[in-house]
């Protein structure tokens, strides 16, 4: 739209996995670079992830994961916002994601992998230089 | 048909994509917002209002998640809206109440909504009275707000509602009989959550007599329930007496009117105020006396009052 529209993130754990610590802790650094951060808690369907971002009409999803499910789970989740008309979302991911799924997850459509240990201040600046304005 | 126009019969259509785009625009784009509200607002009215406050841990959204199941079961569609607060620092947000109510997530008749007060003082947020609008537009027989875990003072949120229920829970530190003006005196309907937890009794007889001492001779006695919203516990009572409520609304035409026209007004002078107010300062910084006066002020040669009255006069009078 223009400038000083507020960024919304919505951060999912889509699949199975048992704790949120991280993606706690990406949601916060966001926050605190003036974002508004919906979390939806743990054990998302790609069905919910889809349907959340719809309604809260975000302008990102962050994709939090330690299960080893991502190659299950990410095409359904791109394919339902694609459904959706929702390709302009910018979709980034975290978590226990191998080095050499990367790129496959790339050609989905999601735009970059943080894996553990990346530095918060990388997100958000990657999440505030790439940001499109949706009109 | 203008992108604007498209929404609005989007949301007369139900449309969920529709509903989460004019959220958006009431919430960011003063211009677009003043026509969407324009075309949709001949078709509110419809839905009836509930918002729920009180402190936050009080158990809000978990009542609120209990509330819609129940709604949905006897047939009914709902809106939900979950305000949370904006860092006055950050100008971020955590919005999380969604958490408590993601089973409700693929109900189609079913739109939960998070906002950000975006520092509007009160509970809520600014455009949270048009986001209800947009969720009335569309459909919804029932829409919920949920407030920001409130103090005190958080009571912007009986301008939005019909039904106010304020929620309450034992070993939260706060003592009943300390709470004193504001929250106590907008409730239609109490609820002491949590009720297995020691304490609830206690706080069910001194909300009572709270009341008792202060409520003489309204229409309206505001009941206290007991819930535990974990197990759904009392929640059917609470939906009976919400309808009650709006039985009595509907049925008392003068307390109605009453109401309505105070919210009306309210927010009438509202609009007309932050649009003077706007224009006037707008017209000031462009022509650099704003500036002159706030130099003048630092400078101790006036203060800021007489200023403002001075400024006020030369734009009141350019205008005719």
């Amino acid at each position: 739209m223009h400038k000083g529209k507020k960024i919304r993130v919505l951060i999912a754990k889509p699949g199975l996995d048992s704790h949120d610590r991280g993606a706690k802790i990406v949601a916060r650094a966001l926050r605190d670079a003036g974002m508004e951060v919906i979390y939806t808690g743990l054990r998302q369907t790609p069905e919910q992830i889809a349907e959340t971002a719809l309604q809260e009409d975000v302008d990102v999803i962050g994709l939090s994961i330690l299960s080893g499910a991502h190659k299950t789970l990410f095409p359904r989740i791109m394919r339902l916002l694609e459904d959706q008309d929702m390709t302009d979302v910018m979709v980034f991911a975290g978590g226990i994601i191998p080095e050499e799924d990367i790129a496959e997850l790339k050609k989905l459509g999601i735009r970059e992998i943080f894996g553990p240990g990346t530095p918060t201040e990388t997100i958000i600046q990657y999440v505030l230089e790439n940001i499109s304005k949706k009109s | 048909m203008t992108k604007t126009e498209e929404i609005a019969k989007g949301i007369l259509a139900g449309n969920r994509r529709s509903i989460a785009k004019a959220i958006t625009i009431v919430e960011n784009d003063d211009q677009e917002a003043q026509k969407l509200v324009k075309e949709i607002y001949p078709h509110t009215g419809r839905a009836h209002i509930i918002g729920l406050t009180g402190a936050g841990g009080a158990g809000k959204s978990t009542l609120i998640e209990k509330m819609v199941k129940e709604y949905r079961r006897i047939g009914k569609k709902v809106g939900v809206v979950a305000v949370d607060p904006t860092s006055p620092f950050t100008g971020g947000a955590f919005l999380g109440d969604r958490i408590r109510m993601q089973e409700l997530c693929m109900d189609k008749d079913v739109f939960i909504r998070s906002m950000a007060t975006r520092n509007y003082a009160g509970g809520i947020a600014k455009a949270t009275k048009d986001a209800v609008r947009v969720l009335d537009a569309s459909g919804k027989d029932i829409v919920i707000v949920e407030t920001v875990g409130a103090g005190q003072s958080e009571v912007e949120i009986i301008r939005v509602a019909q039904t106010t229920v304020v929620v309450h829970a034992p070993g939260l530190g706060d003592d009943i009989q300390a709470i004193k003006a504001g929250i106590m005196e907008i409730a239609d309907i109490f609820v002491v959550n949590k009720a297995d937890r020691e304490g609830a009794d206690k706080a069910v007889i001194d909300i009572q007599s709270n009341l008792q001492l202060n409520n003489k001779e309204k229409p309206w006695r505001p009941p206290v329930l007991r819930t535990v919203a974990l197990t759904g516990e009392g929640i059917l009572e609470l939906i009976g007496q919400i309808e009650q409520h709006r039985c009595f609304l509907e049925g008392n035409v003068e307390c109605k009117t009453a109401l309505l026209r105070t919210k009306t007004e309210t927010e009438l002078v509202e609009a007309i105020r932050e649009r003077v107010t706007n224009s006037v300062i707008e017209e000031l910084k462009r022509k650099g006396e704003f500036d002159e006066l706030v130099h003048e002020i630092m400078e101790r040669q006036t203060d800021p009052t007489s200023a403002a009255r001075r400024l006020l006069k030369r734009a009141l009078k350019n205008e005719t």
